[in-house]
């Protein structure tokens, strides 16, 4: 009777075990660093000009939206602070996150799958290598390792898209308030709220790219599916933990 | 029956399912040292599984698989990495890993191995053992080339010398010849039969080509140059047909011919 509930409950538990391997390889031998920096330069370094880009685009467009609102309240002077609140703790996380899952998440669900339908996978462990450890825990240091960093560039380029937009191009404020009020505006809290985001969801990112590769089947077609599949989990998920983690955050006492 | 620690490979009553759907059915056989063995069958007949039961990729849902007299069934992925190494395998479209060059393909399996246990020297002797496996495919010119730069048949090679490289006493071959042209195909039945006789290794051979059976029970190799010459009726190849997972003909050459079952006679008859 419960048949429909049958194969996302095993996909789940797959998924787990996946997981529960891949982290617990962080800690065991062999280590494979090279694959670790490889996969930091792709995810890394690769990802570098489009989050750069969005960055800047995002903080500048939310100086232009908060311009008129702030304006018709004479509050113009702290948009440095809007722009900088929204995004350490909410933009610069999601839209990282969501254009890292875009790029990365699809590629290593391809690269993966390929090699599963072409029995490189396969062969791996005829050879004496663990797939999870050789594949999926470097790709899941990597991701995890740099989404972070990346957030930190995206969060600076946007305060300064904003920047741009507040003081060069409408003169809203001056730079300096704009920029004291930008610094003003974040505690700790938010900090930390704008680190452990990214740091979670490169977990979430790099773990349903390797799931969705690993359990490709049906030749090219399937590593199509897996890409797609993988894509759209990471993202959803990246909202739903969003929001948990926010949750958590929002009710917890300030330090 | 031989006893256990003779054999090289033994199904005991195997079944592996796939979605309830036995795809290799109550399949019991015995692999004697030094013997080679031609798996016949359609596509699906259950024979790649077989191959990859033997070494432990697939688990069995039924029977106990032994691989030089131990008892592999329900061994950890950790501990079955060590029994592994004593197999090659060459897989159906070679499998190379395609972000690697032929020389980080072949060396792959001795770098694990050294990682593992062999010592400094070892990993110094990896480049000429290397070089060697390649010749011995006569590769040896294409050590910087990736797998895609490579046609169907080299490939097929290469994987062939990734197979070997380590020398292991028994080698499962999965269609070695399938998708080749007849002449690229007896190149790498010869290369299957010299493998046999310079290094007298056990194999297991998946086909759909009764031709490569009858190369190896018919052929030797020529030692120096690999050339293939006769040696008609040799008792050391054994001939298995499978069809739906069960195997339905275990037998020499001879046998296979004189057999009256009708799905058996439309492979030898192609």
């Amino acid at each position: 009777m419960l048949d429909f509930l049958k194969k996302p409950i095993q996909s789940l538990q797959d998924f787990v075990i996946l997981a529960g391997k891949a982290v617990r390889n962080v800690v065991r031998k062999p280590h494979y660093f090279d694959d670790i920096a490889i996969q930091a330069d792709v995810i890394g370094v690769g990802s570098l000009p489009i989050v750069v880009l969005t960055g800047f685009f995002s903080g500048a467009v939310m100086a232009l939206q908060m311009s008129k609102a702030l304006s018709q309240y004479g509050a113009s002077g702290q948009v440095g602070q809007i722009v900088s609140i929204t995004l350490v703790r909410e933009l610069g996380p999601v839209l990282t996150a969501l254009l890292v899952s875009g790029r990365n998440a699809s590629g290593i669900a391809s690269e993966l799958g390929s090699m599963k339908v072409t029995e490189q996978i396969d062969a791996m462990r005829a050879l004496g290598t663990d797939p999870v450890q050789k594949l999926v825990t470097p790709r899941l240091i990597a991701t995890s390792a740099m989404l972070p960093i990346l957030t930190i560039l995206s969060d600076f380029i946007g305060l300064f898209g904003g920047y741009l937009m507040a003081c060069v191009l409408l003169k809203l404020t001056t730079s300096t308030q704009y920029w004291t009020t930008a610094y003003r505006a974040l505690d700790f809290q938010d900090v930390v709220q704008g680190l452990a985001k990214p740091f979670i969801f490169g977990i979430i990112i790099a773990l349903v790219g390797c799931f969705e590769g690993l359990r490709t089947s049906g030749g090219t077609q399937g590593v199509g599916r897996a890409t797609t599949a993988a894509v759209v989990t990471a993202s959803v998920w990246v909202f739903v933990i969003d929001l948990i983690i926010t949750q958590i955050f929002v009710s917890m006492p300030a330090w | 029956m031989a006893s256990a620690s003779t054999d090289v490979l033994r199904f005991d009553n195997v079944t592996v399912r796939f979605d309830e759907q036995p795809v290799v059915d109550r399949v019991s056989f015995v692999l004697g040292a030094g013997e080679s063995r031609i798996v016949l069958g359609e596509a699906g007949a259950g024979k790649t599984v077989l191959l990859k039961t033997a070494l432990g990729l697939i688990r069995p849902d039924a029977g106990r698989v032994y691989l030089f007299g131990r008892d592999i069934t329900d061994l950890k992925e950790k501990e079955l990495f060590a029994v592994r190494q004593q197999v090659g395998i060459l897989f159906q479209e070679g499998a190379l890993f395609d972000s690697q060059t032929v020389e980080e393909n072949v060396a792959y399996p001795l770098l694990n191995q050294a990682k593992r246990s062999l010592s400094r020297d070892d990993i110094d002797g990896i480049e000429n053992k290397v070089l060697r496996a390649l010749e011995f495919v006569e590769l040896g010119h294409t050590l910087e080339k990736f797998p895609s730069e490579l046609s169907g048949g080299m490939r097929r090679r290469v994987g062939i010398a990734r197979a070997t490289v380590t020398e292991p006493p028994l080698v499962l071959y999965d269609s070695p010849t399938a998708g080749l042209d007849p002449i690229t195909a007896n190149t790498i039945m010869a290369l299957l039969v010299k493998e046999r006789d310079i290094r007298n290794t056990s194999s297991i051979v998946v086909t759909h080509r009764y031709q490569d059976g009858q190369i190896m029970a018919n052929f030797r190799s020529d030692g120096a140059d690999g050339k293939l010459v006769p040696d008609p009726g040799r008792t050391d190849t054994v001939f298995m047909v499978m069809r739906e997972g069960r195997l339905i003909f275990e037998g020499s050459q001879k046998e296979l011919e004189a057999s009256p079952d009708a799905y058996v006679r439309k492979f030898v008859r192609r």
